[in-house]
This record gives structure tokens, C-alpha cells and sequence, in this order.
């Protein structure tokens, strides 16, 4: 670049202003001290556009220092394309340290799931989200919804998980699944397979939301009690998959299902690739597994 | 020093990182109450404003954060002009319109309702109280409670408000209005969140 | 054997590269200059100033080089920049009526002080394609007025003498104007704050309401009070120095509409005003965004909230181009495992719909046998 290039345009280390930062830092405290409350900030633009992770990304530029290692998923896998934006984004901004390794991160930026590898006390986790209000489908006014949260008046929430048992016999929410937080607020766990829901349930790490096109942070702290909505006589259940992980064996994960020919064959594989990956090292094997590791890229 | 140069220096020597480092702790211990977050000196205020207090001041607030101080911080200009150099934060009319309150003297501090409790629709609307303790040790007991610990945790935070656990309780009533605590010591930083309960130690 | 797809950064860093050809182009045609876009594109620089909220011409340009001519991209770009920096102050409120006016059009009146100025104006130019400036012809100097700037009395000035149009909006004495960038949008808002958000909102979205407003969804009897374009003064009050410091001024676009109104229990027959005020030369925005903010006003006048352009929520949340296609585009991410989840779900309620459908079959084909 010439000198002339660089002289037009210069940004700020790690990107966000300092008062920027202090302005989205003070509104994660507010949410750590109001788990699942939904406080307003006035997000900015990100160089990524909205939807595709600026709340996050402003959380984890607003925590982020020199000793973090950050990790970044998307679907639970680090080698999606908008994960890797997003890391190489951190990487050059910030100069931080990352990894695909769940256990040695300190911060983890996520879309759409929650590593299985169960997560340790100090570890954050950043959850990129799209519509933070659970109630926005029944209402789209913010006016209102407001107003609901502030009376505790979910009502509207049951009675639309209900009508899904009248007509479906069943709940038929599979992601983005409303839990209820310390028995006061009704939130949103962003569009993570239900079966993630549990995880969040008194996790040892503390769990942030960032949603930057709708404005609003919130936060679990550790130990937070969070309980998916349901009913007596149609309590919550997890996805269940019928065979193990075509890879590596592992049950009781989330799988994506991979089409592998043109005339339906398909397999499923763990979502989470470095929880996969991890299994295959210690020697897991699954059928469709190649019999020896391919060697590391 | 002349108060000029008092309201000058002490501030931090990397203000992104530092302020980082500071926020991180904060942030620690908010998730975690009742758990010491340590921070090194980062800041030097003039007194009565302790290091650690005078930090966080720096790495949270600016201008759009409205400051109050108790009297014993209220009094010496030399406190009023460094936070006003450093941070740009106004000094708010009243306890009530604060975002912030600095607390040297929590002992003798006014009640913990005078200040902003946030509204029901906007809870996070609340005066973070920023006390200074000498130590985490030598006050009375409390045993905590609530999101953020595990089972429970133990702190005795010296000189705490008048009737705490009391004025606490109706902290914890008005949930989820209420203020927040930081408590500042000399080697770091813990808190108590509006949603902290504290149960009452047996004798 | 199944290897999973990997090598997402190559692939990213690959497909950039492309776009950088792309956008570039055949080698043998010049590059362009920002200066060329600057002075030949003025109105799309306008345009990415104004929806971008940051007034400056070359960064403008650079913008729409840079997006290959697409102006919620290079919009996108200017915005991302903006928000890195730092604030040093606000200027003081700028003053319309001080403008040093290039054009300015009134419907209301035949003549009046100051003269209707037609100015640099598309109007009653012929929609015909002109070879000449294909073929880059000299372009003759224009005639203009000895003086061409001086100040021109505003025509909701001259109303209000009569009496019969609102007064000019006010806030209270202590208030301070907000700012959108740096807080966060809370409903209802206060009209400074609404203004704001409607004059970086997308110029096809305000176009559309307003344009609807006209058709009768909440009609509001507009007339152009005045359109008028040029250069205003920008003042910044310095605490230290007693007088307020000259920056320099910027090109605005402002319209005030001039909205008929019987009267209602809360106010006395009267003109009502919409407003509308841009960076750069764009009446077509400027006009919309007066069309929407009186429709905005309904509950100030008592009016009945019956359309989309009048719902202040619908309006305000989805003005902004920015959020907008971030938030269509984003829906181009893998959604795989949410896919992954419905699909599960789907399948086995179509499972169980067609054991239903079989068992009610195998029912009719017993009773018909009976």
C-alpha cells in the first residue's frame, strides 16, 4: 500500500474505539447482573454485515486481551467459512492467539451450537445472535414485548407452545428453543439446536449474547439455573440420533447429516469437528471412517 | 503537587489494556461474586480515591456516565477535577441520576434505595456502586448465594453500609430493579449483583 | 471414504482475489480516479454520504470504487468506518435559514423574496439518452447570477407570520438533542431522534412510504413549502473561547412540506409540517423523508394510525439499508445444523401423518368389505 493508500482510512487497534468499548462493557455487566434480561446498546457498525455475527464480534472485541486464545465456531465447526472471517478478523485486529482446541480456549465465539466438550470455569462463551427477543414471533412490537418481560407476563409463550401439541402432538420448536432464567426471564438461547439447551443449564463458564443488528447484549452468569419451557405431560426432550457418528463413533452428540451421492446415500457426522477430530486422535472409529488419520493440513 | 498536576497523572499507562485487564476483573467477579478478582496498581488518584476504585472509574466510565461521589470524595477538588480529566464523566445531580457512585466511607454511606434501581422495563437503568473496603476478611461474615456460585461463598468485607444484610434483602425484593455492588480492596476487586442473596450466618 | 470439505481460508482469500479482478476489470480501459467520481458522480457520493452519515466526498468515492457501484455496499463501507471514530464534539444545531442557496423551489407560492431558483436540477431536462456525452464533449461554461449566494427567507417563515401553520418543533429548554449512533433506539422516540434515523434511512424504503402516503395510505395533503439546496455554515461551541468556532460547512438538501389539517381536539385548524433534510443534492430523499415524518406525526395531531408509514416501529426498524441486507444476505450462511434439526422434526410428523393416512385407509378398505 502507499503512503498516500494508508493515509485515508486508518482504524483503531482492535478495531472498536475505546468508548465503544467501555459502552458495551459496562452493558455486559448489567447483564451479568440481570441474567437473561436483555440490555439495549447502542451496537455499531461492524466491518462483517449485520446477521453475520456483529453482536458477537463486539462482545469478544470489547473482553478480548493479549492473553486470550480465542476459538471460533459456526455450526460447531471452526473451518466454516464465516468462522474463519471472523477468526482471521481477530487475528489481525487484535494479534490474539487462537485455536480449534474447545479446552484451550479462554474465549469462544459461536453460531447456531455449543461444543460438546463440556466447558470449564473461566472460559467465556459468545453467542452470535439474530432476534434476541423470544416473544418476537408472537409479537413484533418491541413496545409490547417490553412491557411483557418487565410484567412477567409469558402467557402468550404457552399458549403458543400448546397450540404446537394440539396440532402436532408435540412441541415443534427444534432450535431457538425459549428457556426460562433463574424462574424470572424467558430468553432466547439464539438458533442453537435445542439439544444444546441443557448444556447451558448451570454451566461453569460464563455465557454471553451479543446481537448487534437488534441492539441487545445479555448474559448467564456461571451456575445459572436455565430451564427449558415445556409442559407436565409434554416435558422438554434433546434430539436423539439413531446411529453414532459415521466418523468417530461418539453418541449422544449433535450430527449433521452429509449427502454424500446423488441417489440418497447419506451419513452422519459430528457437528462439533474438533470434538470429532479429538475422538479420531485417540483412536475412534467409526464405519465410514478412513482407516488411518489423514495427515494434519 | 498543585491540584493541576494531581488531575494530570496517575491515570493509566496503557489505557487499551489497561483498561482491559480492569474490565476483566470486573467482569470476573461480577460472574463469580463473592470470588477476589486481583488487580496490580494500575491507577494513581489523588486521595481519598483508592487505586483500585480510581481504576475501574477509568477502564468504565466517560461521558456518558454520570458520577456521584460520597462527601469524603465530594470534598478535596483534587479527586473531582483527576476523574473529570481522565474520565470526562459529569457529576450527577443527585444520587438518583447516577450511573456510577463512588463510595470512600461505605460505612457512613446514605441507603442503598437512594439511588437509581433501574425501572421495571428497564432494569438496567441502575447506579453501579462502587465501594471501597480495606479487605474482604474482617468484616462480618456473609455467606452468598445465587447465579454466578457454585454452592455458596464466604466474604467479610470491612466496613460495610450500615444494616447491609438487611437493606440487601430489599435489594434482592425488588428484583429485577436494584443496585450493584463492586467492592474495590486494595489487591483487587469482588461484587455482588443485584441477584446475590445473602443467608444469614449462624452464630 | 469421506473427507470433510476443509481449506475454508484458501477459499475465502481466493474468491477476494476474484472479486479484486472483477472489480478492476479489462486492463486496457483506465483505471478510475476518485477525483472522476467525485466531480462526475456527485449525486451517488451524496447519496453514500448521506446513508453512510458521514460527509466526505473522497472517502465517498473510494467507497463506490471499492463496491463496484453498489450503493448499499459502499453505504455499508462508509458506516463501517464512521463508527471507528472518535467523537470530538457537536457542532451547533446548523441554520437553513442562513443558507447560501443554489436552488430553491416553493409549490406554495407564484414568486416570492429571493425568487424561485431553478438551480442544477434534473427537472424539465428531456429523458432523452445524450450521445454527445458519450463522445466526452466540451461542456459550456453556465450562466449564472453576479451574486449567486445570499440568504433566502425560508417559506415556512413567511406562514408563520399569518399564524396559520404549527410552529416550528420544539423540545424542551434542557434538552439535548440524542444521537442515534450512540444510543440505543428505544420506542416511542422523540422526533430529533426519529429525524435522524429517517435521514440515513434507504432512499427506495422512504421513497416507497412516502409515495404510499400519497395514494392514500394515511394521506396527509402535502405541498412543497420549499425545497431548497445549498451550503450551510458548521459551528462548533469551544468551552475556552467565547465566540463559536467557523469548521466550515457542508451541502445540505432540505424540504419543508406544508401539510393540510382541519384541526382535532388537540389542535386548531392549521398547516402541519413534515420535514426532510439530507446530505448533498437529493430532493427525491429529502421529500420522502418530509412525506414520512409528518405521516410519523399521527399521534401528535390526533390522527388515526391505520398505515404502515404512519407506525413509527415498522418504520423506524426497517429504514436502515445497512441492517437490512445484512440481515437478508445473512440467510446465505450455512444453516445447516437448524436445518438438521427441522429436518428430523419434519420427517417424523410425516412419518406419523402417513401411519395416520394408512390406518385410516386400511379402515375405509374394512368397512367398504363389510
Amino acid at each position: 500500500m502507499t503512503a498516500q493508500a494508508t493515509d485515508i482510512a486508518t482504524y483503531n487497534f482492535a478495531y472498536l474505539d475505546e468508548q465503544t468499548k467501555r459502552m458495551i462493557r459496562r452493558a455486559i455487566l448489567k447483564g451479568i447482573a440481570i441474567p437473561g434480561y436483555q440490555v439495549p446498546f447502542a451496537s455499531r457498525e461492524m466491518p462483517m454485515p449485520y446477521g453475520w455475527g456483529t453482536g458477537g464480534v463486539q462482545v469478544t472485541a470489547s473482553i478480548i486481551g493479549p492473553d486470550d486464545v480465542l476459538k471460533v465456531i459456526d455450526q460447531g465447526a471452526d473451518d466454516t467459512t464465516n468462522a474463519v472471517s471472523i477468526r482471521a478478523f481477530f487475528k489481525k485486529v487484535a494479534n490474539v492467539a487462537v485455536t480449534t482446541e474447545t479446552a484451550k480456549a479462554t474465549i469462544i465465539q459461536t453460531r447456531h451450537r455449543i461444543p460438546e466438550y463440556p466447558l470449564t470455569t473461566g472460559q467465556v462463551l459468545v453467542y452470535q445472535v439474530p432476534i434476541p427477543e423470544p416473544l418476537r414471533f408472537l409479537e413484533p412490537r418491541e413496545t409490547e414485548t417490553r412491557k411483557m418481560h418487565a410484567l412477567e407476563e409469558y402467557g402468550l409463550m404457552h399458549v403458543k407452545l400448546y397450540e404446537d401439541i394440539a396440532r402436532h402432538g408435540r412441541i415443534a420448536t427444534t432450535y431457538a428453543y425459549p428457556v426460562k432464567v433463574e424462574g424470572r426471564y424467558v430468553m432466547d438461547p439464539s438458533p442453537t439446536p435445542k439439544f444444546d439447551n441443557p448444556k447451558m443449564h448451570r454451566s461453569p463458564a460464563l455465557q454471553l449474547f451479543g446481537a448487534g443488528r437488534e441492539k441487545r447484549i445479555y448474559a448467564l452468569p456461571p451456575f445459572t439455573d436455565v430451564v427449558s419451557l415445556d409442559f407436565e405431560d409434554h416435558p422438554f426432550e434433546v434430539q436423539t440420533f439413531d446411529q453414532p457418528c459415521a466418523l468417530c463413533a461418539a453418541e449422544n452428540v449433535y450430527l449433521d447429516e452429509v449427502i454424500l451421492d446423488d441417489h440418497g446415500g447419506h451419513m452422519f457426522v459430528c457437528s462439533d469437528t474438533d470434538h470429532c477430530e479429538k475422538r479420531r486422535a485417540e483412536g475412534h472409529r467409526g464405519h465410514l471412517a478412513p482407516e488411518t488419520m489423514e495427515p494434519a493440513q | 503537587m498543585d491540584i493541576a498536576t494531581q488531575a494530570i497523572e496517575g491515570s493509566f499507562a496503557d489505557p487499551v489494556f489497561d483498561a482491559q485487564t480492569v474490565f476483566r476483573a470486573v467482569m470476573d467477579a461480577m460472574a463469580r461474586p463473592g470470588t477476589l478478582q486481583p488487580l496490580p496498581i494500575f491507577a494513581r488518584p489523588p486521595a481519598p480515591l483508592s487505586a483500585t476504585a480510581g481504576a475501574i472509574a477509568l477502564a468504565l466510565c466517560d461521558n456518558d456516565t454520570p458520577l456521584w461521589l460520597d462527601p469524603v470524595l465530594q470534598a478535596p477538588a483534587a479527586v473531582k477535577s483527576w476523574l473529570g480529566f481522565h474520565t470526562g464523566a459529569p457529576l450527577a445531580n443527585t444520587p438518583a441520576d447516577a450511573h456510577f457512585a463512588l463510595i470512600a466511607t461505605p460505612a457512613e454511606m446514605m441507603a442503598l434505595d437512594g439511588f437509581s434501581q433501574g425501572t421495571q422495563d428497564y432494569p438496567d437503568r441502575s447506579t453501579t456502586l462502587i465501594l471501597q473496603v480495606g479487605d474482604l476478611v474482617s468484616g462480618a461474615p456473609l455467606l452468598l448465594e445465587g447465579p454466578g456460585i457454585e454452592r455458596t461463598a464466604t466474604i467479610a468485607p470491612a466496613q460495610m453500609p450500615r444494616h447491609f444484610v438487611e437493606q440487601w434483602k430489599q435489594n434482592n425484593q425488588r428484583f429485577p430493579r436494584g443496585i450493584d455492588i463492586v467492592l474495590a480492596t486494595p489487591d483487587g476487586v469482588a461484587c455482588l449483583p443485584r441477584t446475590t442473596r445473602i443467608k444469614t450466618m449462624e452464630a | 471414504m469421506y473427507v470433510a470439505v476443509k481449506g475454508g481460508e484458501a477459499a475465502i482469500a481466493n474468491a477476494h482475489a476474484l472479486l479484486a479482478d472483477r472489480r478492476r476489470g479489462d486492463r486496457s480501459v483506465p483505471a478510475l480516479r476518485l477525483d472522476q467520481i467525485v466531480e462526475q458522480l456527485a449525486l451517488g457520493v451524496d447519496r453514500v454520504m448521506s446513508e453512510g452519515s458521514l460527509y466526505d466526498r473522497e472517502l465517498a468515492a473510494l467507497a463506490i470504487v471499492q463496491a463496484r457501484g453498489d450503493m448499499i455496499e459502499a453505504i455499508f463501507l462508509v458506516r463501517a468506518y464512521r463508527t471507528t471514530l472518535p467523537r470530538f464534539g457537536y457542532t451547533k444545531a446548523i441554520d437553513t435559514g442562513a443558507m447560501l442557496v443554489e436552488r430553491r423551489v416553493s409549490a406554495t407560492y407564484k414568486d416570492l423574496p429571493g425568487g424561485q431558483l431553478l438551480g442544477p436540477t434534473f427537472d424539465y431536462t428531456h429523458r432523452l439518452l445524450d450521445p454527445e456525452l458519450a463522445a466526452g464533449g466540451d461542456v459550456a461554461e453556465p450562466l449564472q447570477r453576479a451574486s449567486e449566494a445570499e440568504a433566502m427567507q425560508r417559506v415556512s417563515a413567511i406562514l408563520a407570520r399569518e399564524g396559520l401553520i404549527e410552529p416550528d418543533g420544539d423540545m424542551p429548554q434542557d434538552h439535548v438533542p440524542g444521537d442515534i449512533t450512540r444510543e440505543p433506539l428505544e420506542f416511542p422516540m422523540a422526533r430529533d431522534i426519529r429525524l435522524q434515523a429517517l435521514s440515513r434511512g434507504d432512499e427506495g424504503f422512504l421513497l416507497a412510504l412516502g409515495y404510499s402516503t400519497q395514494r392514500g395510505y394515511a394521506r396527509n395533503h402535502p405541498f412543497v413549502g420549499e425545497v431548497r439546496i445549498g451550503e450551510v455554515e458548521l459551528e462548533l461551541d469551544v468551552p475556552e473561547l467565547p465566540f463559536a468556532v467557523p469548521l466550515g460547512s457542508v451541502r445540505v438538501t432540505e424540504c419543508q412540506m406544508v401539510n393540510q389539517f382541519k384541526g382535532s381536539a388537540k389542535a386548531p385548524p392549521q398547516f402541519t409540517r413534515g420535514y426532510g433534510l439530507v446530505f448533498g443534492q437529493s430532493e427525491r430523499k429529502a421529500m420522502a423523508m418530509a412525506l414520512c415524518d409528518r405521516a410519523l406525526r399521527a399521534s401528535e395531531f390526533g390522527e388515526d394510525v391505520v398505515a404502515a408509514a404512519q407506525d413509527e416501529e415498522f418504520v423506524i426498524s426497517h429504514s436502515d439499508n445497512v441492517q437490512a441486507t445484512g440481515f437478508v444476505e445473512h440467510l446465505k450462511l450455512p444453516h445447516y445444523v437448524d436445518f438438521q434439526a427441522e429436518l428430523d422434526l419434519v420427517r417424523r410428523m410425516r412419518a406419523e401423518h402417513d401411519a395416520r393416512e394408512n390406518a385410516g385407509k386400511a379402515e375405509e378398505k374394512r368397512e367398504a368389505a363389510e
